[in-house]
Formats: C-alpha cells, sequence, structure tokens
C-alpha cells in the first residue's frame, strides 16, 4: 500500500464514527421527514396514507403560514443587514482606538454566549407596558410616548429583531475586528500617500478588503435569522408568536403543527419549504457574494 | 506652518478618537443594561420589583432562597440536567470536532470537499424538521426520560467542525510532519500536537430549557423569572470570564478565510 493510500484510509478510519453520526441524526431524519411530508401522518390518526401534495397545498394556501413566511423574510432581510452594517461599524471604531479594544470586545460579546432564553425573558421583562418596564420608564423620563412592544402587532415583530440584533452584533463585531486586523497598514499609507481621503480608504479600500467576511456573515446571519425560533417563543404572550400572528417565524409555525395539533407531516412540508428557502437564499449569496479578493 | 498643520491634524485625530470611545461607551451600555437590570431585579422582592429602581433599596437573597430551596421548585433538577448535559456533549462535541477538523485540514483524500460540505451544509436544515425523527428515534430505541436522549443530537456540531477546521489550518503543516516523521501515530499526533481550544460554540454549554417551562409558570412573578435567568446564565458567564481569550479567538476565527 502506498503511503498516500494509507493516509486516507486513516482519514476515512477517522470519518466513519462522525459520517455515521450526520447520516443517522441529521440527512437520515431529514428524508425521512420528506418522505412523510408527502402523507397523511398525524399523531392522532391511526394509519399513516400517501396523499401527494396535499399538504404543501394546504400549508401553502394557509395564511398563518403565508403570514410567518412573510414574517421570517422581514427578520432575514432587514435583521441580517442591520446586524453586518453595525457589526461593521463597531468594529471600525474598535479598531480607530488606541486602548481598551479587548474590553469593549468582552462586554460586546456577552449577549452572544448567554442562553438565548434567559436573554429573551429579560428582554420580555424589559419590554414590559408601563409602569413596569425599565424601556418604558427611560421613554417617559425622556418625555417620549410609552411603546406596546410586545404587545403591538406593529411593534412586536421589530422588538423580536431587535433583540436578535444585540445577540448577534457581538460576534459580527468580533469577526469584522479580526479581520480589519489581517488588513496590511502599509495598503491604507499607501492609498493616503496617494491623496485618498479618509472616506475613500474606507470605501476603496477596507470594505472591499472585508469581502470575503461580509460574505461569510451574510450567509451565517442570513441563516440564522430565518431560523429564528427561540426567540419568538420565549418572547410572545403563551408562545403564540405575537397578537395576530404578527411575529410568529416559520419555525414557531412548524413547532405548533408538529406538537399543538399534532400535524406531523403538514408539518414536515413546511419545514422543507422552510428549509428550500434557506437553501435558495445562501446559494444565491454565494453566487452573488463570493468573489476572491488578493492582496 | 507646517506645524500648525500637523497640530490641527492631530487635533482632528484625537477628536476622532474621543468620538470613537463615545459611541463604543454607549453601545456598551446598551449591551450591559439588561444584564444589569436582571441582576438588579433579582435581588428585589415583590413588592420592590415595582418600584422601578435601579439598585434594590433592600437587596434580599429571598429568591435565590426560593429557587434553589422551595420544594416547589425544580430549578436544582434542571440545573443538574443542564450541567450533566453540557458537560457531555461539550466533551464529545471537543473531542469529534477537534478530529474532524483535523483531518479535514490536514490529509489529503478523495471526497474530502464534498465531506466538508455534506458536514457544514447541515447547518441550514430547520432543528423543528429534525425534532419530530428524533423523537421517533427516541420512542424505537426506548430511549425515553435518559440523559442521551436530550444529549444525542448534539454529540458533534456542524459549526464546531467548520471552527476546528478553521483553526486546524492556522497550525503549520510542518508541525504535523516532524511528528509523523518522528514515527508517532495519527492518532498521538492529533492528540498530542493539537491543543484543545476551550470551546467552538460557548452557547451550548448549558441549554436551560426549564427556564422557558419556568417563566409559562411564574406568570408575572417576575423577580423569579429574573432569578432564575441569572442562575441560567451565570455558568456561561464564569466559563466566558476564565476563557474569553480562546472564545473571543475562536469566534473571530470562524470569519477567516479557510
Amino acid at each position: 500500500m502506498t503511503l498516500a493510500s494509507r493516509r486516507s484510509l486513516t482519514a476515512y478510519t477517522f470519518l466513519a464514527l462522525p459520517l455515521v453520526f450526520f447520516i443517522c441524526v441529521r440527512f437520515g431524519p431529514m428524508i425521512y421527514m420528506t418522505a412523510m411530508s408527502f402523507t397523511n401522518w398525524g399523531l392522532l390518526r391511526r394509519k399513516s396514507e400517501f396523499i401527494g401534495l396535499e399538504n404543501y397545498v394546504n400549508v401553502l394556501s394557509d395564511p398563518v403560514f403565508l403570514k410567518a413566511l412573510g414574517n421570517t423574510l422581514q427578520y432575514a432581510f432587514i435583521g441580517a443587514p442591520i446586524v453586518i452594517v453595525l457589526g461593521l461599524c463597531i468594529a471600525l471604531l474598535l479598531d480607530a482606538i488606541p486602548k481598551g479594544k479587548g474590553l469593549f470586545r468582552l462586554i460586546y460579546v456577552l449577549p452572544y454566549i448567554t442562553p438565548v432564553v434567559a436573554v429573551s425573558w429579560v428582554w420580555r421583562w424589559m419590554y414590559q407596558p408601563p409602569p413596569l418596564g425599565v424601556i418604558n420608564l427611560v421613554l417617559g423620563a425622556l418625555g417620549l410616548p410609552a411603546g406596546e412592544f410586545l404587545n403591538s402587532p406593529n411593534q412586536a415583530l421589530p422588538s423580536i429583531m431587535g433583540v436578535n440584533v444585540w445577540v448577534e452584533l457581538g460576534y459580527c463585531s468580533t469577526i469584522f475586528l479580526a479581520g480589519l486586523q489581517t488588513i496590511p497598514k502599509e495598503l491604507h499609507e499607501a492609498a493616503r500617500i496617494d491623496g485618498a481621503t479618509g472616506r475613500q480608504v474606507l470605501f476603496k479600500v477596507t470594505i472591499p478588503l472585508l469581502a470575503p467576511i461580509t460574505f461569510f456573515l451574510t450567509v451565517m446571519e442570513g441563516i440564522q435569522f430565518l431560523r429564528i425560533f427561540t426567540q419568538v417563543y420565549n418572547m410572545s404572550f403563551q408562545a403564540m408568536g405575537g397578537p395576530l400572528d404578527s411575529a410568529k417565524s416559520a419555525a414557531l409555525y412548524i413547532y405548533q403543527k408538529a406538537f399543538n395539533n399534532f400535524e406531523m407531516a403538514q408539518a414536515g412540508s413546511a419545514s422543507i419549504i422552510l428549509f428550500a428557502i434557506i437553501m435558495a437564499v445562501t446559494l444565491v449569496q454565494m453566487k452573488f457574494l463570493d468573489r476572491k479578493v488578493n492582496y | 506652518m507646517k506645524s500648525t498643520l500637523m497640530k490641527s491634524i492631530l487635533k482632528r485625530k484625537n477628536l476622532g478618537i474621543a468620538a470613537a470611545y463615545l459611541l463604543l461607551s454607549v453601545f456598551t451600555v446598551i449591551m450591559v443594561f439588561p444584564f444589569f437590570w436582571m441582576l438588579s431585579s433579582s435581588f428585589k422582592d415583590y413588592s420592590q420589583i415595582l418600584q422601578m429602581r435601579f439598585l434594590p433599596a433592600e437587596p434580599t437573597l429571598e429568591n435565590y432562597k426560593y429557587i434553589f430551596f422551595s420544594t416547589s421548585s425544580r430549578f436544582p433538577q434542571w440545573f443538574l440536567n443542564s450541567a450533566i448535559v453540557a458537560v457531555c456533549t461539550t466533551a464529545s462535541v471537543l473531542f469529534f470536532d477537534s478530529l474532524l477538523g483535523y483531518v479535514l485540514s490536514k490529509f489529503r483524500f478523495p471526497g474530502k470537499r464534498i465531506i466538508f460540505l455534506l458536514i457544514v451544509s447541515t447547518l441550514m436544515i430547520p432543528t423543528e424538521m429534525l425534532v419530530i425523527p428524533w423523537y421517533a428515534i427516541i420512542r424505537a430505541m426506548k430511549w425515553g426520560n435518559t440523559y442521551w436522549a436530550i444529549m444525542f443530537p448534539g454529540m458533534i456540531s456542524a459549526f464546531g467542525v467548520y471552527l476546528m477546521r478553521q483553526f486546524m489550518s492556522t497550525i503549520p503543516d510542518d508541525l504535523i510532519d516532524a511528528a509523523r516523521v518522528d514515527g508517532q501515530s495519527e492518532l498521538r499526533i492529533f492528540l498530542t500536537v493539537v491543543p484543545l481550544i476551550a470551546a467552538s460554540k460557548p452557547r451550548m454549554f448549558t441549554l436551560p430549557v426549564g427556564l422557558a417551562n419556568f417563566s409559562g409558570e411564574a406568570g408575572s412573578d417576575w423577580h423569579y423569572i429574573m432569578t432564575g435567568a441569572t442562575v441560567a446564565m451565570l455558568p456561561l458567564i464564569v466559563v466566558f470570564l476564565l476563557f474569553q481569550r480562546q472564545i473571543v479567538k475562536g469566534i473571530a476565527m470562524t470569519g477567516m478565510k479557510g
């Protein structure tokens, strides 16, 4: 046996058990759910029969699902860009200061490492209507009108999105800062000597060089926001997804279909639609955003 | 003439830095205040929580006593459950994810790229889709009411594999080749040359699922809920402060080119 093939064999040996894991716990269940989504499987039914695309038709004509899908897209297409732009701004600020980078970064990462459930309940407490909510207390002190936040059909979704931005911000700015620190300082100096203004350096040198990182974060945050569940579950009254389903995400819809209505197959078809959307968004991002950068 | 120009540039630069500090401080308040408010609320009793003071007038440990020692509180059990699940899955994730990261970064073999892509692509699968089959597996294997039933889906983390591959690719190949020349076995090289970094994704240390139920039961007893949240967060914050260097480095590394 050649050395190369022996090394390959070692690699496969190491990979065997983890691959069995991924097949049994990720791919297997996914294929199973895909198959079951064409049946009328439900916990309240004895037998499940093949019913073709009926679940998909039902789910797609369910106004609640369409609402949840629209909400999910709002979380992703508004929330993810906000967190990426804010994360970049913070990273640029951190890069500019001479002292205290580490301390600020430490503080900003704190929300990211704490359990989402706990964080959601803390924010829910702060969002309470007067006289209990501290945010409304501050608004009142500033002479501003009280917000309804989680209790209002218009404000529930942005309020929950804001919490997720708060959670992910430290993650994004940490990654951006690491990227900024790998950019050679000579590049900035060269641009400045050539007469570029600070703004030109930022938009023509720094941001283009950060493209691979921005791409990575767009994909990761896009997936993160499209899968949003725990925040919505914990921050809405009786985990229902906000007043009039105004904050309900697709993931929460799937959960409710499966564990409140026991319609497993319908939940399955809804989850496949969500998966297809996540994959489509990711592939589009990969196609348009992944431009190789060299320096 | 020249020195005044320099002075004005310096002055503008200092002004910019001052503005940066100001903005960063504003963000600091936004990031820290929820934690502060949670902690402050956890030391207030029912009457004080309605007073909305930033610091409790008469701090009390009653809420903590209730959470840990009241017979109706199931928190100690949840805490134990979380600890057991966290320790086991973290150990497993650390071992398998670093092993996978090592193999996928330091070996050359057919199918390497596709295996890596397959593993990372599982990040896109919504968990809700998998939960139902997992439940079926638990029932079929008769794992009900065991720790294993909650642990098995998280024994390997795809995000961790990605992170570890990034990390491993920063270790020079020469180092590993040197060990190979010395005649060490591949497993031994992996275990010795490759250092264990603290956390692949610190978030999964504990999952206080109980807190969600507890909060539902506690209803409007916000002083208990905030105490529960504090207790659920504390271990993570301690671990984070202990390993902050490695954790921040780990997070930063995920964004690097692989």
